[in-house]
């Protein structure tokens, strides 16, 4: 997929590698301390976790029918609200990177509110709109039968929810990098608007795709608190990985401890596997 | 440059002694902390202000939650003078690890009753009703007290109920039923007299099968283990015997 992305774009980043290697400027000293002080902050507790763990039975532990199960929700769940933050999301960006509308900011603030809510507020509200006594959801189950709350189209819902912002952000700081020229030339050549969206546009969103997904998955993945307001808690149905380690906390500490690493390790290998440039092209 | 960077060191060094001051700061009064299950709310939140009244040199400080949140505080060093549980095993932890003063007494009884919404729009009325196709039930997990108590009465009563939701504590249960998301759930009857008629409870007599002992202990180590023991007399004499009855508990 990268491949397709316009030559000058790549040529940009590059060039700018280089300078970096070329032109080494030493750090500041006194820079070292709050550095190192924040990386502690981050590393030393999962430290803190991987000490804890009973490693001899860390395997039968991640492996027992519960784990598993609360694991393969999680990773479904979590690719299908992917996927959704992209189809919607993607659009999403574009309209807010290159829309002209009144009261675009507006709009921003909105789509970037799930960020600053504490999730079980945005779960919250997800009850007070989809619930079986909510805004839309008394017509949707008197109407159509259905009911949200309590099933996997819940979680999905609670964790688009959280994690669509993540993309956005990115997708629309890739937009506003590359500028509004490759579009408003391919437009003076003549291109319609939806072969310069396709042609020019999409591309140019690649850069921030990475990133944005890789945020967007991860974010989905670690998802608590709007699911548990919103969806609940049942084995296979509701309860992803998150749920089930906050609930294995409560009778069998070393069963919490194990899935928290296999979580840490789903993540990490998310961040890895997923993170080529694109992942640090949003500057 | 180096000046930005010693002014956020200098900033970071103020931020971290500032937190480190913490709630300590004020003096002359003494500070008692209490920990206690949510279930515990309101009785305890009247004997924290009958024992300030008695004691105007004291604060009571009250946290509540989860018994097994609050155990595994005070067993990860969590500063504590008192520990009311709502069951033994919860206390048991903290006894295992050497931190209860004395052997735990139990001081109140909570049972199971079903709780429906006020108008009872399913027409509830006994264990077996929550079985039936179509009823949306939400109850505890099996891991907690709660629900622990939950898999002990369907067993009693021979019925098998499919819930949609397995909830972490009690108060999520009665939030599901107060949002109007559950017919029905399965709650302590404390639960449904604190919520004074927004929740309507049902009595069913296999409840008795699965009561709940509440231990209370002086937490080893506590500074002000003579407060300490003053406020568990309180909560097992009279006072906290008619504050506990009156919100539903039954006192042994």
């Amino acid at each position: 997929m990268t491949a397709t992305s316009p030559g000058p774009l790549r040529r940009d980043t590059g060039d700018r590698r280089e300078d970096t290697h070329t032109a080494r400027t030493a750090l500041p000293t006194l820079l070292w301390i709050p550095a190192v002080g924040g990386f502690a902050l981050i590393a030393l507790p999962v430290f803190g976790l991987a000490w804890k763990a009973d490693w001899i039975r860390l395997p039968e532990l991640v492996t027992r029918p519960a784990a598993l199960q609360a694991l393969e929700l999680s990773l479904r769940t979590a690719f299908v609200s992917t996927v959704l933050c992209v189809v919607l999301g993607g659009p999403l960006a574009v309209v807010l990177a290159r829309g002209h509308l009144p009261g675009l900011r507006a709009l921003r603030a909105v789509v970037l509110l799930p960020l600053v809510l504490p999730p079980v507020v945005g779960g919250l509200a997800l009850l007070y709109l989809l619930g079986r006594a909510g805004l839309v959801g008394q017509y949707l189950e008197t109407w159509f039968k259905i009911r949200i709350p309590f099933s996997t189209a819940a979680v999905v819902l609670a964790q688009t929810f959280v994690a669509m912002p993540f993309l956005v952000v990115s997708l629309e700081g890739a937009l506003r990098m590359a500028g509004e020229r490759y579009e408003e030339v391919a437009a003076t050549l003549g291109a319609r608007p939806w072969t310069v969206f396709w042609r020019v546009t999409v591309p140019l969103l690649f850069p921030g795709l990475g990133s944005g997904v890789v945020l967007a998955f991860a974010r989905a993945m670690g998802e608590f608190g709007a699911t548990i307001a919103f969806a609940g808690s049942l084995a296979g149905t509701t309860r992803t990985l998150p749920l089930e380690i906050y609930l294995q906390r409560e009778s069998d500490v070393d069963a919490a401890v194990a899935l928290s690493l296999l979580l840490v390790a789903v993540a990490a290998l998310v961040v890895v596997l997923v993170r080529p440039r694109s992942a640090e092209g949003v500057r | 440059m180096r000046l930005a960077a010693a002014f956020a060191t200098l900033a970071l060094v103020a931020t971290l002694s500032a937190c480190g001051t913490g709630p300590g700061g004020e003096s002359g009064r003494r500070t008692l902390t209490v920990l206690a299950a949510a279930s515990l709310t309101e009785t305890f939140g009247q004997l924290e202000k009958r024992f300030e009244a008695a004691h105007p040199d004291v604060d009571v400080r009250l946290a509540l939650g989860g018994s097994s949140d609050l155990a595994q505080q005070i067993v990860h060093g969590a500063p504590a003078d008192v520990f009311a549980a709502a069951n033994p095993d919860t206390m048991g932890s903290v006894v295992r690890a050497g931190l209860a003063d004395g052997a735990p007494r139990t001081f109140a009884r909570n049972e199971l009753s079903i709780a429906v919404p006020p108008d009872n729009p399913r027409k509830i009325g006994s264990l077996a009703d929550l079985a039936r196709d179509g009823v949306v039930v939400v109850l505890c997990a099996p891991q907690v007290p709660c629900g622990a108590a939950s898999t002990k009465v369907q067993r009693e009563a021979g019925v098998r109920i499919s819930p949609a939701s397995e909830e972490q504590d009690v108060k999520s249960v009665l939030g599901k039923i107060l949002a109007g998301e559950a017919d029905a759930g399965l709650v302590y009857v404390t639960d449904v007299n604190a919520q004074q008629g927004k929740v309507r409870g049902i009595p069913f007599p296999e409840a008795a099968s699965a009561r709940n002992d509440y231990p209370i202990a002086v937490v080893r180590g506590s500074e002000r283990a003579d407060l300490a023991r003053q406020f568990v007399e309180l909560v097992r004499g009279e006072a906290g015997r008619d504050a506990l009855t009156r919100a539903g508990f039954e006192v042994p």
